[in-house]
Formats: C-alpha cells, structure tokens, sequence
C-alpha cells in the first residue's frame, strides 16, 4: 500500500446504464442538444469540448476529486467517468443550469455570502454534491456535510466555509 | 477628503509626455532574446487607441523616473513611455477604470484586493475597477507572481499610481473652476467643492482629454489606520463567475478549428526515444502526427481521438541508468552533496559553535527529514496556442507570463515581441506553476497541425511532469543551560532549500547552512519554500529541547526571543488555544512558529491519538498572524485556513513515492490529499498591525502547522517523529 492511500474511496460512483450506437441527442439543462459522440466517450468531455459548458471541470479523470460532479436525473455523478451512452436519455443539470431568471441558486449564493472559495476550480463540483445533498437530506449537520462533500477535493483548504456554505443555504431554505 | 498635492499646475508638470502632437523620433527598440527585465509594448497613442480617451497614469521606478525628468528619457522620443514602468491605471471617460499589473490570480484574491487599494485611493467604487492582469501584450513587465510579493509590492504601487491619478483629477476640476485644489473634495468617483456644493464627476473631467502623467513611487498614502475599503472583508469581485460556471479558465478556452494535443511521455524519468513509428495512416485521418527530437505528439479534433492516436503510435525507449528511490531518497541526499562545496550556500555563522557546546549543560543532536510532495493544483497544466504566421498568442496557466513567453521565443527562435501569453485566472498554482511546459507543448503542435491546438495535462502527467517539492534531510545540533539558554545552534539543510533557515532564537553561537546535492527528481518552488521543512526541524527541535530541561515549551521559547512581532503572535495564539491547560489521555497539545516574508505565525494544535489503532486526529488548530497592515481580513483568514489545511497534508501524509524513474502514486486515489474528514476546528486570531506596511500572507501561514501537530503527538505519546510526513500510516507500532 502506498503512503497516504485513501482510507475510504469517494462516495458517489459513475452512471451506470445502457451502451448504445452513437449518441446524438443529450439533454443538458432542460435543453435537447445535438451531439454527435461515441457512447464511450466521457460525458465531462462533450459537456465541455461539444456544448462548451466548461462549469465542470477535469480534475482526476478518475471520480476522485468531484470536480467534474452533475446531477443526472437528480442524483450526483462524476461525469469524467460516466460513458456519454449512458446518460443519452436522462436529465443531466449542469453548474450552468442552477440560476432560475438570473437569480443564483440558495447555494451558490451561500458561497458567495461566506467566500467559500479561492481558485475556485472545485466550486462547481461542490456545489453540485450540495445540491444532491440537501434534496437528500435538506437539514444535516456540519459532520454529515462533511461525510457528504468527502469525495470532493479543495486543494486550497477552504473545506470549512464550503461546510458553513452549505448550512447556511440549508438554513435559508427552511426559512 | 481633500487631495494633498500642492500646486494647481501639477497635471501640466508631471505630465512629460502629455502632447499627443509630438512625433515619434526614434520607436522603441526590443533586442531578439534579451535579458533586460523590463519591457514595454504599447507607445502612449496606442494606449488610447486602444482604451479611448481619459486620464493615463503609471507607476514608474524612482531612479527611472528621475532619468526622465533630467532629459534623458525625453531625448529618446516623446511618446514611448519608459520601460520601467511595473503598473498603470487609465480612468476613461466612459467611467470605468482600468488597471494594469502584471500579478496574476490563482486564488490568492488578489483581483479583489488589488482593486481595494486602488479603490481605497483613488476613491473610487470597485465594483467599476476592472483589472487586467498577466497579459504579456497589455501589462507591464512582472517577473512573476511569487514569493508573497504582490501585496508589499503591487499592492503599494496601485496604490501610488490611483492616488496620483485622484490628484490629478482633482488638479483639473480645481483649473476648471478656478478654485484652490484644497478647497475640494474627492469621492466615491466624484470631485466636490464644499462651498458651491458643484460636483463633477472623475469621468467628465477627462471627456476627450489624452492625458498622460507619471509618478515615482513615493507619494503619500491614506494611512492604514484611515482606510475605508482596504481593510474590510470585501468578497471575491467577481465570484459571481465562478459560482455560476461562467468564469473561463486556462482550461477552459477554445478557438474555432481548436485541436486537442496529446504528448507521448517516456515510460520513465531519462529514458530516451530510440525509434518511433508514426501510426498506421489508415486510422491517421484527422490526426497531426509530429515527431521533432525527443518531442512525440498528437493533435486531433477531440481529446478521445487524441488519446487513441497516442495509443497508436509505437516507440521505443532506451531506460535511464537504475535511479534512486524514495526508500533511500535521504541517504542518497547526504551522500551526494555537491563535489563542488562552493555552490552551497556561505554558512552564516555567529561566535563559536564549539565554544557555546562547550558552554552548555545539555548537548543534543537530531535529524529531520522532509519527503518529496506535489503540488496537485486542481487544475492541471494546460494551454492554447494559436500561430499566426511567425506570431504565436498562447493563453496558459502560469505564475510567470512573461517568463513562459521568453521560453516560448527561446524554443521558437522568435523574438519575444512575437509572443503573446495570456494568463486567465487560474485553477492555483502553490509555487508549482513557474515554467511553461504545456505552452510550448501546444505550440508545438499547432505550428505542426497550422491550426490552434489545447493541450491538457492529465492528473497522471501532473503528478509525473511536473515538478515537485524537494526533498531534504536536516542537521541540528543544540547546547541548552540548564535555565533555559541556548548557547549554541549548528543547522544544516541538505537539498530542501535556504528559506526560512536561519533562527529568529537569540543565540550567541551559530552556524547555519544549505548544502546542495544531486537529486533524483525535478523540483521546484513550492508556497513557502523550504521554510516549511525548515520550521519544522527549528520548532521541533526547540520542544525536544524544552523536554530535555523539563521546560514548558512556551516558556523555553519566550526566554530565548526578543522579536516583539513573533513574541506578540506566539502569546495571542497561546491564548486563544488556553496552552497549559490539563489534557486528558490520548490527547496532546503542541506549537510552532516563526517568520518569513513579513508574517509571523504561531500554530497552536490539539491531537487526539489512538494508541491501539495507531490513529492520529487533529482536532483543533489555532494560528496566530500578523502581517502588518490588514488589506482584506476575510480573504486574510481564508488564506490562514487554506495555508493550515494544505500544510496538514505534508505534515500527516503527503509523500511522492518513486522508483527506477516512475511515481509509484500519481492519482488522487494513490497521493493522499487532505479531505473533509482531514480537516480540524480552525481558529484564527489576527493581529492588525496598521503601523506597518502590509505584507504577503499566502505563505507563511503554512509554516507552523507541521511542527505543532509533530509537537503534539509527543505531547500525547512521548513518540518523537522526525520525518514529513509524520504519520502517513498512522503512528508507528512501538
């Protein structure tokens, strides 16, 4: 075993499902897009190089760091690893689907308000798992955050703002 | 309040270059690969061609500026500007202000705090302050974005150069009106005389004006302690972007007909490429193939074809001679100090080492080691280069633009004015982003394919090619008095570096050096330096000498300090942590601090350890800091926590395990990182120093935590651990 090995691997997994012929049609943000891509393929990859929705991000490559998390069908996936082929047919959101009319979502604009970020590069990913997280549970405490967001790394160490971010967008929708 | 200069005519004085009527007489002059460090691309007409009309003003060296007013500068050609020139500000008359450094943002927040000095004393609002950075055509010459230098430096010069520019606006409206310029009052973008109560705004003053002014670099500042937006927690100015997705990363930029370029690597560190068969042109349709030296690549329409192609391709490579391994990586270091023995560092050396041993009632000797580790920014190296006949435009992720330019024009036998580097906000960097490998990788393959071409590093390549923190090993030898003196101290450093190395501890003997040596890896700055490695052995060391008195670690350390600043940050930590309160079992309180590019720091943590599992928990860490002057404290504290939580990952369990050449461990799922779970309670307490100019705080706050948490697990076990990282298995089996 190598040193610093992971003791416990991420929580959220890649989207399983059927591997068809070409996949042409996605549908991203509550829009059917044209694609023209190998069920193989990554789905992070024709996000970002055919829809030029670039919010997710390549981190790992291989479901480690959440950088690249969307929701499909509502539940958190790490699309570096997901096979296009097996979200032809489901709803994928995306970062940039979160704002309703131009207002931000309760949790971006908890990341805002507590500066739960510095490069930022990890930002959408997080706040992808938190959207997951708190359909699941839209109250958890601080240490069930934390259990929550373990798959997702912030390289710049700004873990306990995204934690009170998090709770406090929780907060506010209770209100 | 009102402006302080003097004389109404100022504009007219300090404007040197300010008729747009006088010729270029002799146009500036590049030579092809030069090393001056200053460069300057734009002559004053383009600038407003380019931004439009308004009020120019730029931050000149003092001795330069001083050369201009003799003459000689004037001699030269009225409308270059002069090379030395490290920022400037236009106010437009469209009411927007645009400011122009070299710094680049890496998530140090320094767009936001940069724009708060500016704001601060131009008295303008940010949020219409636009900051353009890091583009090698339009900003100044920066040497880089490194060594916590943007806020002593950059910060100041904004400063400067905003406040000459509020001057200057001030000295029109007061001409315009006929009044003394002290009678008015300059505001949130506006100029006010109290008495007509007419107002005008910075915007209208300039409306169709080419007006262009210089300043050295000492005018007088509003002073910290009456700032109105330096020093508040303003946030990120434009998180908005980066909440939503929008923001447009080095990573993220495309160009229509954009290829995506692999680069094949060798299977080990100095292996060489004995032959290579391009692939099978029946599945080549589509794919640059390039073979140029050692360099092999590929460039393809998507980045999976881009990857098969690369799988195509059949090389051969000739392995290096066998290589050490991070197993015997320490020994390897003392035994291969450099032949040469004048590359190492002059010792610093104070009295008699031999003397002060003598002298003491307790001699003690240690070594420390300090692994290799990564960097890991989260985004990975990556660029896009576009070639335009012999012109070459590259947007890349880097802390030094116009270094990676001049590598650019070096591998590209162009000259630099040919290339052009733009540095977008960027996935961070930690020290670990100086060179510009993926720039030229892309270059390369757009020069070959004639078509732009991105090239993104994979972690894989990052964790490989990259370069990393260098390993170390470090001597110390101590005598100690039985009340607590030091009186002699001996510290050598092998490999990891010089920063940090010298200790802040009176002591009237010492000898302290770095001593080079070979090393197997390539390595490079990493945030903090070897001030890290450094602190770690000093702080260490100093509990191990505490013990051996049966002194309390604090006590011992505040009797051998005078440095008032560290002393201050040392007692405000121990305060807020209750240091010498009662522990319970398993439990173990430790410190360490110290100074190092204007902050002190002093890193107060609580361990937990499980003596039958071997699990070690850091529960609760409180630093103390000061840095002079506060800029942004919430940004100030972000960085404090941030510095803590990376720093605890080299301190547990951070380590790059390689052999014969390869890293055993380059994926995140191999190279532990610290995660949630990882990160303790952290608490922070801020000294506001607004007597003293404000210094960096990116770095330093890293350098506490290690030997606070190895301090702290002795406190609970009475295991002594010498090695970073400390636990990367959990505490070893007695």
């Amino acid at each position: 075993m190598c040193a610093g090995e992971l003791r416990s691997g991420p929580s959220i997994p890649p989207c399983q499902g059927d591997v068809m012929a070409k996949v042409t049609k996605l549908h991203v943000n509550g829009t059917t897009y044209s694609i023209d891509a190998d069920p193989q393929t990554s789905l992070l990859f024709v996000l970002r190089d055919q829809l030029d929705l670039t919010g997710s991000k390549y981190g790992c490559g291989e479901g480690q760091c959440g950088a690249c998390t969307v929701l499909i069908d509502g539940n958190p996936r790490r699309s570096c690893i997901t096979p296009v082929g097996a979200a032809a047919t489901r709803q994928i959101t995306t970062i940039e689907g979160l704002e309703t009319n131009g207002r931000l979502h309760p949790l971006q604009a908890a990341f805002l308000t507590e500066g739960a970020m510095q490069c930022a590069y990890c930002t959408s990913g997080m706040i992808m798992t938190a959207v997951a997280l708190l359909k699941a549970n839209p109250h958890p405490n601080a240490e069930q955050v934390s259990q929550y967001m373990e798959g997702n790394i912030c390289r710049c160490g700004t873990q306990p703002r995204i934690v009170a971010a998090v709770l406090r967008a929780s907060r506010e929708a209770a209100r | 309040m009102s402006s302080k200069r003097g004389a109404p005519d100022r504009v007219l004085r300090d404007s040197v270059l300010r008729d747009p009527a006088v010729p270029v007489i002799e146009p500036e002059r590049y030579e092809l690969r030069g090393s001056s460090p200053y460069r300057f691309e734009l002559q004053r007409r383009d600038f407003f061609k380019f931004l439009g009309a308004g009020l120019l003003v730029a931050c000149v060296m003092k001795d330069a500026l001083a050369f201009q007013e003799s003459g000689g500068g004037r001699r030269q050609g009225g409308q270059n500007l002069p090379r030395e020139i490290s920022a400037w500000l236009h106010m437009g008359d469209n009411g927007v202000v645009t400011v122009y450094t070299g710094k680049v943002e890496v998530g140090q927040n320094i767009r936001t705090s940069l724009s708060q000095a500016v704001a601060e004393e131009l008295h303008f609002p940010v949020d219409r302050i636009e900051m353009v950075m890091g583009d090698t055509k339009l900003t100044p010459y920066d040497m880089g974005t490194f060594g916590s230098r943007t806020t002593p430096t950059m910060n100041l010069q904004l400063r400067q150069v905003a406040a000459a520019a509020r001057d200057a606006l001030v000295d029109i409206a007061a001409q315009q009106w006929k009044v003394d310029r002290s009678s008015l009052v300059a505001a949130d973008g506006t100029i006010t005389d109290p008495r007509t109560k007419r107002t005008v705004e910075f915007a209208t003053l300039v409306k169709g004006q080419r007006l262009t002014q210089l300043i050295p670099t000492e005018d007088p500042l509003v002073p910290a302690a009456e700032w109105k937006i330096e020093g508040q927690p303003i946030p990120k100015v434009d998180g908005r972007d980066f909440v939503t997705g929008k923001h447009k990363y080095p990573s993220d930029q495309t160009l229509p007909g954009m290829l995506h370029g692999k680069i094949l690597r060798p299977p080990s560190f100095g292996a060489t490429l004995a032959s290579v068969n391009p692939p099978d042109a029946t599945v080549m349709s589509d794919v640059t193939f390039l073979h140029d030296g050692e360099f092999v690549g590929v460039a393809a329409p998507s980045q999976e074809l881009a990857s098969r192609a690369l799988q195509w391709v059949h090389a051969e490579w000739k392995p290096a001679e066998d290589q050490t391994s991070s197993k015997n990586i320490f020994d390897y270091l003392k035994t291969h100090t450099a032949d040469d023995k004048s590359r190492d560092s002059a010792p610093y050396e104070v009295g008699s080492v031999e003397q002060g041993l003598k002298s003491a009632d307790h001699r003690l000797q240690q070594t420390f080691t300090v692994a290799y580790i990564a960097h890991a920014p989260l985004e990975p190296r990556t660029a896009l280069a576009q070639w335009s006949g012999d012109t070459l435009t590259v947007w890349t992720g880097t802390q030094r633009p116009f270094g990676v330019r001049s590598e650019l024009a070096t591998a590209f036998h162009i000259p630099e004015e040919n290339v052009r580097v733009l540095m977008p906000d960027t996935g961070a960097a930690y020290g670990g982003k100086h060179t510009g490998e993926a720039a030229i990788e892309a270059a390369r393959l757009a020069r070959a394919a004639n078509r732009p071409v991105k090239v993104v590093w994979t972690r894989q390549e990052e964790f490989t090619w990259a370069y990393f923190r260098p390993a170390g090993v470090i001597d110390v030898t101590a005598g100690v008095r039985t009340d607590g003196t030091i009186t002699a101290w001996e510290f050598h450093n092998y490999n990891s570096g010089g920063s940090g190395i010298r200790t802040f501890y009176e002591i009237p003997n010492q000898r302290i050096q770095f001593h080079e040596t070979s090393y197997p890896l390539r390595q490079g700055s990493y945030r903090a330096l070897a001030a890290t490695a450094n602190h770690f052995a000093r702080e260490s060391f100093m509990d191990e000498l505490a013990h051996e008195l049966n002194m309390d670690p604090l006590a011992f350390r505040m009797k051998n300090l005078k440095n008032d600043r560290l002393r201050a940050v040392f007692e405000a930590g121990a305060k807020k942590f209750d240091w010498g309160r009662t522990k319970s079992a398993g439990q173990g309180f430790g410190m360490g601090g110290g100074f190092e590019k204007g902050g002190n720091v002093a890193t107060f943590a609580e361990v937990t350890v499980d003596r039958e599992s071997g699990d070690v928990r850091v529960v609760r860490v409180v630093t103390a800091f000061e840095c002079g002057a506060i800029v942004n404290p919430d940004n100030l504290v972000n960085q404090l926590e941030g510095a803590n939580i990376m720093g605890l990952g080299g301190a547990l369990f951070e380590a790059i395990e390689f052999e014969n050449g390869q890293i055993l461990n380059p994926r995140f799922s191999k190279y532990r990182v610290p995660r949630f779970s990882d990160v303790p309670v952290l608490e922070t307490v801020l000294v506001n120093r607004t007597d003293l100019p404000s210094a960096g705080a990116g770095e330093s706050p890293l350098m506490g935590i290690a030997p606070a948490i190895g301090n702290a697990i002795f406190d609970a076990t009475g295991v002594r651990l010498r090695s970073m990282p400390i636990v990367p298995n959990g505490l070893p089996k007695m």
